[in-house]
């Protein structure tokens, strides 16, 4: 390996977290200026369900069958076992056997 | 509800205190096999691109964003120009704009704090460690190290990830056969179903998957997490009391 560290990536890697930093801190800072009414609390507390379902039922529904069902057993076991640790695994080695069979997706 | 600590809740003053590390990184532990799996499929990955162990490390450790810096490699430049990697930059932003949210809904916790533990402790926000923490102070939960304990030992296992999937390139080139493409997933829907708090909580979940799935379908990129997740947040403030 000639190059270990080329300086033209170096840069661009500096870039990416300025920005992904500017994202973390930016929410917590802005927040600074914002006073906590109920109507703010309301939206903080609808915060967490609404980046879950905004974030991963695009990618279930454009997944298909295999990405769906996967889902769909993770929350069984939620329900059942209220363990993250099997729903996780129980995700995952669904959507591996599936797709071992030869389902796509 | 008339317990004494119940008003008090979701106000409790942050503080520090060790018993809370432990529990913080039981709760973060779910995630911990899935980090691993994508880390190392994103080793791989960076071995194909000709990246070199030690730039794929220090990417691990100051990016930090693991969805944003697949998306990022996968998309590299041949040649890194200003304005390709100010497209990068917009990639990036556009992925992890969701950490803004994030770090925003943990200022009532944090925001108790000074300044020089709070900043920093940010830096630490991740899907999974936020939404441990999330749970965590829904029950009451107001020790910062619960966060922050988990938060490191994630950060340390992703900084570790990549350095066998980049030695092993050519088995784990393809993560979804695996089913590595479902650890957020999975663990995002379980972590919805205890936060189901009846129908008229949900709405604006379905706000949010509406607007999520529309931008998802119209908008290249990564714009319908933000989106998504903003309409379903201002939808809950437009509510009426409850």
């Amino acid at each position: 390996m000639t190059e270990m560290l080329r300086p033209e990536v170096m840069f661009a890697f500096v870039v990416m977290m300025a920005v992904t930093v500017a994202s973390r801190l930016g929410g917590f800072w802005l927040m600074r200026y914002v006073t906590i009414t109920p109507r703010v609390r309301r939206m903080l507390e609808a915060l967490p369900g609404s980046i879950i379902v905004a974030a991963a039922l695009p990618v279930a529904v454009d997944g298909g069958v295999v990405v769906v069902g996967a889902i769909v057993a993770a929350m069984i076991v939620t329900v059942v076992r209220r363990n993250d640790f099997i729903a996780v695994f129980t995700g995952m080695a669904v959507a591996a056997l599936a797709r071992a069979a030869g389902l796509g997706g | 509800m008339t317990s004494p600590h119940r008003p008090d809740q979701l106000h409790a003053s942050a503080y520090w205190s060790g018993e809370a590390i432990v529990p913080g990184i039981y709760a973060i532990a779910p995630m911990l096999p899935g980090t691993l799996a994508f880390g190392l499929a994103f080793g791989a990955l960076c071995a194909q691109k000709k990246f070199s162990l030690a730039e794929v490390e220090v990417m691990m450790a100051i990016v930090y964003g693991g969805l944003s810096q697949f998306v990022a490699v996968q998309s590299w430049p041949d040649q890194l120009t200003i304005s390709s990697i100010a497209t990068l930059a917009l990639l990036i932003t556009t992925v992890n704009i969701r950490f803004a949210l994030m770090s925003a809904s943990l200022r009532p916790w944090f925001g108790t704090l000074p300044p020089w533990q709070a900043y920093p402790s940010m830096l630490l926000v991740t899907d999974g460690g936020w939404l441990a923490a999330m749970r965590y102070r829904e029950h009451g939960g107001a020790n910062a190290w619960f966060f922050v304990g988990g938060g490191i030992v994630l950060y340390v296992v992703w900084l570790l990830s990549s350095i066998p999937g980049f030695l092993l390139a050519e088995q784990l080139s393809d993560p979804k056969k695996y089913g590595v493409d479902l650890v957020m997933p999975a663990f995002y829907a379980a972590m919805l179903v205890p936060a189901w708090k009846g129908v008229g909580r949900a709405v604006p979940w379905v706000i949010a998957g509406a607007v999520a799935l529309l931008v998802y379908y119209t908008v290249p990129g990564y714009w319908f997490i933000i989106l998504g997740a903003v309409a379903g947040s201002v939808s809950a403030g437009l509510m009426p009391d409850d």
